[in-house]
């Protein structure tokens, strides 16, 4: 959004100031949005005894929970380990390849250029089941199941065309005459963008590295599907997977718990950058 | 575009060539840069749709072979995988999970715009408190889908929150239309907020103007907002339902956590096929998961074209309106 139509509202709003009617809707989201979140986290410090207790404050405050999550059994330090190699590394390859296609699809004229831009944008609508029985079965006969690299180059064909599209948006709104500038001292087109374009857009591309991360760190039915030993799962696949004592009882203290270890790196993401997340989020649906 | 920015004194002997030799150069340097999302793409997505649409047209049989007496695998090629939709056992599970994915979608995506236009209006109107709300309204989109699958089954266990808050004694987590309106819930709560940020997005570029000058013509809140507010904030609504629409139609980790694999109420399209494809049908599965794309796509053409999702063009040409 520009700066201008940002500033439009926000002076009408401060001219009528903030109704009653408004506070309540503001309390009714926080509570709608929260509420489920804070449960999560308040049966992740009951202690096992209160478990099925629907106090809404737990007490006594307990951590055998997150213990129990982390009990070596369950695998879940390793398979957080896990979760941040294959998202950090999905986020990380995502950037590289997806800058330099978004920066020529946004700053160069050339054949085809809306031809590649469409069918990049169409890759995203694929669903995730069909790309995902082909790639079982190549990746069963080359031997990759239960390898990292089958987790992240599939997770990187969902990650790639909304980052492209979104650093596409970023780069377009850079004035052109960067490049011009640089190009009359000198600069080749690969110099104008290292030195002069890429350091001005480091704003746009971390927005799309946390949205490209928080995307892969959620990614499941891939994780799901390439692995099978305990060792190699994500988070949020072993999270699901947590089984109880006796195979019937599902662990639900102990399921919270890791939900809310899985999901803190997320909310602390969330919390200093929302004003980044939302830019991108929403930079595809109003320019 | 490298002609649009007027030069000051332009040195005339070698602007010429330069110019052109740049020109020339451009062609080749945008290749040079885009193979690499290009290799990737048709590695991680070309590759496996060919692929899985040969699958779909592969059977394979398991039987003695009579010259060998030996038991073997025979793989036929043909349209049995497809038939199977219409006829046969399977057809009644394949229609069950087409209707439960269209069921989900049409009613899911619904009740998440309504919830998330209301939720854009209200956090239009607040002047303060703009931070917190923000950030609380991320919280359910961060959250692992998985997860927040996992945190819905708790919520509704036979004797969690759910009932006691609504004082009743529904078994959601089981078989049945409850488990259908669980996963609805689950998928709503997490969804409807990403729908109300796009939608204030959209609030936000409406010019004040234009709602002084509904004011001034005695404009009520329900006229102003049918009238003005829902067709200027459209655009970007359009976009938003698009998203969730093909998000909802391919949805998997939410009915596969909170309720289960191969469960008949809430069985979609992608839980079906991956079903099937974990039972080693892999070219009924592929057969599937293609008549589900077809289906987002036919669903995203419509959508481009009837309600002109504009989602190219503002790539491309920036801003057009």
């Amino acid at each position: 959004m520009s700066a201008v139509a940002a500033a439009a509202p926000r002076k009408r709003a401060r001219r009528a100031g903030t109704s009653p009617w408004a506070y309540a809707g503001i309390t009714a989201i926080v509570l709608y949005c929260l509420a489920p979140f804070y449960w999560m986290v308040v049966s992740a410090l009951r202690r096992p005894a209160d478990q099925f207790s629907n106090k809404a404050f737990p007490w006594p405050i307990s951590l055998t929970n997150f213990e129990s999550a982390f009990k070596p059994a369950n695998g879940f330090g390793r398979a957080l380990l896990n979760s941040l190699v294959v998202a950090g590394l999905t986020t990380i390859l995502t950037l590289v390849i997806g800058i330099t296609a978004a920066y020529v699809l946004a700053r160069l004229e050339f054949r085809f250029k809306n031809v590649i831009l469409a069918a990049i944008i169409a890759t995203s609508m694929f669903p995730g089941i069909s790309l995902l029985v082909p790639l079982l079965k190549l990746f069963v006969s080359i031997h990759w199941i239960n390898t990292f690299q089958a987790m992240i180059l599939p997770s990187m064909s969902f990650a790639l065309p909304l980052a492209v599209f979104n650093l596409t948006a970023f780069f377009k709104q850079m004035p052109f005459a960067l490049e011009e500038a640089a190009q009359i001292d000198g600069a080749s087109p690969m110099q104008a963008f290292r030195k002069v374009i890429l350091p001005l857009a480091a704003p746009g591309v971390f927005t799309t590295a946390i949205l490209t991360f928080i995307a892969a760190w959620n990614e499941f039915i891939i994780a799901l599907s390439v692995t099978n030993k305990q060792e190699m799962r994500t988070a949020p696949v072993i999270t699901s997977l947590f089984t109880g004592q006796y195979g019937y009882d599902q662990p639900f203290g102990t399921q919270m718990a890791a939900g809310v270890v899985v999901t803190i790196p997320l909310v602390i993401l969330v919390l200093f950058f929302q004003r980044r997340i939302v830019e991108g989020l929403t930079s595809g649906s109003v320019k | 575009m490298t002609t649009a920015v007027q030069v000051p004194t332009p040195p005339a002997r070698t602007v010429g060539p330069m110019r052109q030799d740049r020109r020339r150069g451009v062609g080749r340097f945008a290749a040079l840069l885009l193979s690499p999302t290009v290799l990737v793409l048709a590695l991680v997505i070309g590759y496996p749709i060919v692929s899985a649409l040969r699958l779909s047209f592969q059977v394979t049989h398991r039987g003695i072979n009579p010259t060998t007496g030996m038991v073997e695998n025979t793989t036929h090629v043909g349209l049995a995988n497809y038939a199977g939709i219409f006829s046969g056992d399977s057809a009644s599970q394949f229609w069950n999970a087409f209707w439960n994915t269209t069921t989900f979608t049409v009613a899911g995506v619904a009740i998440e715009t309504v919830i998330g236009v209301a939720m854009a209006l209200i956090m239009h109107k607040a002047f303060r408190g703009r931070g917190i709300v923000r950030a609380s309204v991320l919280v359910p989109w961060a959250i692992p889908t998985a997860i927040s699958g996992l945190l819905w089954k708790w919520i509704f266990q036979s004797d969690g929150i759910a009932n006691t808050v609504l004082h009743t004694h529904v078994l959601w987590t089981t078989e049945g239309f409850h488990a259908w309106g669980a996963v609805l819930i689950a998928d709503v709560w997490k969804t409807a907020p990403f729908i109300g940020l796009l939608a204030l997005a959209g609030l936000q570029v409406i010019p004040g103007e234009v709602y002084e000058a509904a004011k001034v013509d005695g404009s009520g809140p329900w006229r102003t907002f049918f009238r003005i507010t829902l067709p200027l904030a459209r655009p970007a609504l359009v976009v938003a339902v698009l998203f969730r629409m093909l998000d909802a139609l391919r949805m998997f980790d939410l009915p596969f956590v909170l309720i289960g694999a191969h469960k008949h109420s809430v069985e979609t399209l992608s839980t079906f096929a991956w079903y099937e494809a974990s039972n080693l049908r892999y070219g009924t599965a592929a057969a599937y998961s293609t008549v589900l794309f077809l289906y987002i796509a036919v669903v995203a053409f419509v959508f481009v074209k009837v309600l002109g999702a504009d989602l190219i063009g503002r790539g491309v040409e920036g801003k057009k309106k």
